[in-house]
């Protein structure tokens, strides 16, 4: 099924790697930000360039390498933001991309981020960068949150013991940055001479290193890079394939072509066995090693206040992640954010309107005096403009307020959470547990969703979630799903009718994970068979989230975004259907001949021909398929003011909806094609049109087969 | 000391790493989080259906599948 490298994305970290080692100009000083996963290096990389590389809290946010700039001195500093990665093992894509990166894109320096509440852990990763190469920065983050927590980390007795800079920071609240910047320019610029610590190893592995080292060494002096000779007298003895591999990549030199070197290696692995160590058993002692040194380091550099634990955390994850209220706080907390959207959307939804309409009515008179030609009127003012004001007022609301909202429960720690509780789900799906997280980014936006499905590495489980994601409604569309549940579900008035559009809203989440579930299962016995693989998740302490800044932020840029896409889409959209209602064939409109020509169909799906091409046309962005079938309906030109949810109540009616109608219209928005962002996005990620075409129709088919399920059967039960 | 997997460690015990009976990338990996020989081990919590399971190993919070737990022998530490 062609399930390589090429089809996993990491086709393409290998690219953005080498297009980036290729970065070099001269005088500009490179500088690659390493750490394991959730340490906060993107804040780090954030604070430091000023660029606004999404942050989030969760392991794996960063699937990408990120380059930013900021200057010191005089100097221009190229930073790079590695992905997270426990180690540099080349065990995963991320490891592999981070290490080739250290390698072969020759960094002046490398700071590794670890986290002041977790350092045992992380001063693994400390050590296996200090062993390839020496020009290494430790920044030692979230010194605030370790502080908070009773955690006291000892900086310079750390840099005393590991012979390079340790600056002990606070990336959010920007505390230790100068610093940082100065030991970064320091050991970049040679004024600080650096004497990193050397892991000894058992006494066989240190004489088996010995025998391959000089050959090394002589073997990169001659080479443009500063690797380590025994870092990777190490690698080689391990019988680590990918670094060979890299210096092929990159280097273009085969290391096992010389001779000389493969013999020597050859007796040292001799040697080994003699003394009972095998290959396999050589990995396994260089970690315990590392985390030997590690252990016995951090109790001298960390300091633990008696008394003081991470009580709040744990009782909050007792309420979040237990067996009894798990599930119960996840639907909980979904609904309140639905409550918080649908109820907070009316008013800005009603004035928005108002004033388009005030404005198209000003227009009009404008554009009359002028002695426009009635058609050039009809383009600009019925079919570009209105859509264009639908789209803005009846969409953008929801989205701009849904989105901050998510984005909070994102870098609170959350997402992590419901993988967690979800996984049993998954496993019994046959998919990743991570696959929970991309579902969560889905929300915000499918294209999102899918370029996240990289944390996942098993090329299947990647595929199978990556074609499944558009089963999550993202932004775009939950206002269609919002405005239907109010419109025809929610019976009564005010906040009792929130409430129950709340739970309509929720009914379709939850059937769009049962749809998930179930299509991964399907995809697992069929066209992607296999077994899970296997699955370690981290679930990083709750980090307080900057609610100003994320709220004033993801609210300009959801409103940015929209209305950029309300003009770039919804606007030639508009003219679309404005000509196609206006221009005339056979006696009818093409519009009408159009949708005509789809109404046997969609009416056996409980659709009608204009909402179904509705959703054809909505391919380039889902914002627009209400607006169009609006457009569509209203098409004769009467004037319009849509500033309530009863006058669009009542448009629909008009036109033959019934709960049913509405009902079918929901589902077929859950379960259809992928817009055409998130299918350029598919095809980019996997690399193939097949996958593409496979994530086209697998939606689709399930959304056909739904509707028509529930058309005939509400039909045939005479409930319509 | 009787040797036990992982996941059949009961919640809120505490255990020290004999033995991790993974081979390859799965190995390395359960390792490079921390997972060596002597490493202490608690069970914190069980998911909804009793799996997966959250680990605090080396200060963090990680949570295995039994497939996963299942390969690592502890030896259940005294109180």
């Amino acid at each position: 099924m062609g399930l390589t490298g090429q089809s996993t994305g990491l086709a393409i970290m290998r690219r953005i790697a080498i297009a980036q080692v290729k970065v070099q100009s001269s005088g500009d000083i490179i500088v690659a930000l390493a750490g394991n996963p959730n340490t906060g290096k993107s804040t780090v990389f954030n604070s430091l360039t000023g660029l606004k590389q999404h942050t989030g809290n969760w392991p794996g946010k960063t699937v990408t390498n990120a380059c930013g700039r900021y200057g010191y001195d005089g100097k221009n500093f190229i930073l790079v933001d590695l992905p997270g990665t426990y180690s540099l093992m080349a065990n995963s894509p991320e490891e592999e991309v981070a290490r080739d990166f250290i390698c072969f894109g020759n960094p002046h320096v490398t700071v590794v981020v670890v986290d002041a509440t977790c350092m045992e852990r992380n001063l693994n990763l400390v050590f296996q960068i200090i062993e390839m190469t020496p020009k290494v920065v430790v920044c030692v983050n979230l010194m605030d949150e370790a502080h908070r927590k009773g955690i006291q980390v000892d900086t310079k007795r750390l840099s005393d013991i590991l012979g390079v800079p340790v600056v002990g920071i606070s990336a959010l609240k920007r505390q230790g940055l100068d610093l940082l910047k100065q030991s970064v320019w320091e050991v970049a610029c040679g004024g600080l001479s650096v004497n990193p610590i050397k892991i000894e190893y058992d006494e066989a592995i240190e004489d088996a290193v010995g025998i391959v080292e000089p050959q090394i060494s002589r073997l990169i002096d001659n080479l443009s890079c500063s690797i380590s000779s025994r870092w990777l007298a190490l690698r080689l003895l391990e019988g680590d394939q990918a670094i060979v591999e890299a210096f092929k990549r990159y280097l273009g030199i085969d290391i096992f072509g010389w001779v000389e070197l493969k013999e020597r290696l050859q007796k040292a692995r001799d040697m080994l066995v003699e003394r009972g160590i095998t290959i396999d058993q050589l990995g396994d002692r260089l970690v315990s090693s590392l985390f030997r040194n590690a252990e016995e380091i951090s109790r001298q550099v960390v300091h633990h206040k008696k008394g003081a634990t991470n009580s709040i955390d744990s009782k909050i994850d007792d309420l979040l992640t237990s067996r009894a209220w798990g599930i119960p706080a996840m639907l909980a907390l979904l609904g309140l954010m639905f409550w918080i959207t649908i109820q907070g959307a009316n008013y800005p939804s009603h004035i928005l309107s108002k004033a388009f309409f005030y404005l198209e009515e000003e227009l009009a008179e404008l554009f009359m005096a002028s002695g426009m030609p009635q058609w050039l009127y009809g383009i600009l003012i019925d079919g570009v403009y209105r859509t264009l004001s639908w789209v803005v007022s009846v969409m953008l609301p929801p989205m701009a307020i849904f989105f901050p909202l998510f984005t909070l429960l994102e870098d609170l720690g959350y997402l992590p959470r419901v993988a967690f509780n979800l996984d049993n789900f998954f496993k019994r799906a046959c998919a990743h547990g991570k696959q929970a997280l991309t579902m969560c980014m889905g929300f915000g936006c499918n294209a999102a969703g899918v370029v996240s499905c990289r944390i996942i590495d098993s090329p299947r489980e990647r595929l199978i979630a990556i074609i499944t994601n558009n089963y999550v409604p993202c932004n775009g569309r939950f206002p269609t799903l919002i405005a239907l549940a109010t419109i025809f579900m929610a019976v009564g008035t005010g906040w009792f009718q929130t409430v129950v559009a709340t739970f309509a809203v929720m009914a379709m989440i939850t059937l769009a994970v049962v749809v998930t579930l179930l299509t991964s299962k399907i995809l697992s016995r069929t066209v992607l068979k296999g077994l899970p693989s296997s699955f370690v998740l981290e679930l990083p302490p709750y980090r307080k989230p900057q609610v100003c800044k994320i709220l004033i932020r993801s609210l300009m840029d959801r409103t940015l975004s929209v209305l950029a896409r309300a003009v770039t889409v919804a606007a030639p959209a508009g003219l679309v259907i404005w000509v196609m209602a206006n221009v005339n064939v056979a006696g009818n409109s093409l519009l009408n001949h159009f949708a005509g020509f789809l109404d046997p169909f969609a009416r056996m799906l409980g659709l009608d021909g204009y909402i179904l091409m509705a959703f054809i046309l909505g391919l380039p962005a889902n914002e627009i398929v209400i607006p169009i079938v609006l457009m569509s309906y209203v098409s004769a030109g009467t004037l319009m003011d849509l500033d309530s949810l009863e006058a669009l109540h009542q448009i629909l009616v008009q036109h033959g909806w019934t709960w049913l109608t509405a009902l079918c219209t929901m589902l077929f928005s859950l379960n259809h094609f992928p817009c055409g962002t998130t299918l350029l996005t598919i095809c980019k990620e996997t690399g193939s049109w097949k996958w593409t075409l496979i994530s086209f129709m697998v939606p689709t088919i399930t959304g056909i087969v739904l509707c028509f399920v529930v058309a005939q059967t509400a039909r045939l039960l005479g409930l319509v | 000391m009787e040797l036990l997997p992982l996941n059949f460690l009961p919640v809120g015990c505490t255990a020290r790493v004999k033995q991790i009976n993974a081979c390859g990338a799965l190995r390395r990996r359960l390792m490079d989080l921390g997972l060596v020989t002597g490493t202490e081990v608690k069970a914190v919590r069980k998911s909804l259906s009793g799996d997966p399971t959250l680990y605090e190993i080396r200060g963090a919070m990680i949570a295995l599948r039994c497939e996963e737990s299942s390969k690592i022998l502890v030896e259940r530490s005294m109180l």
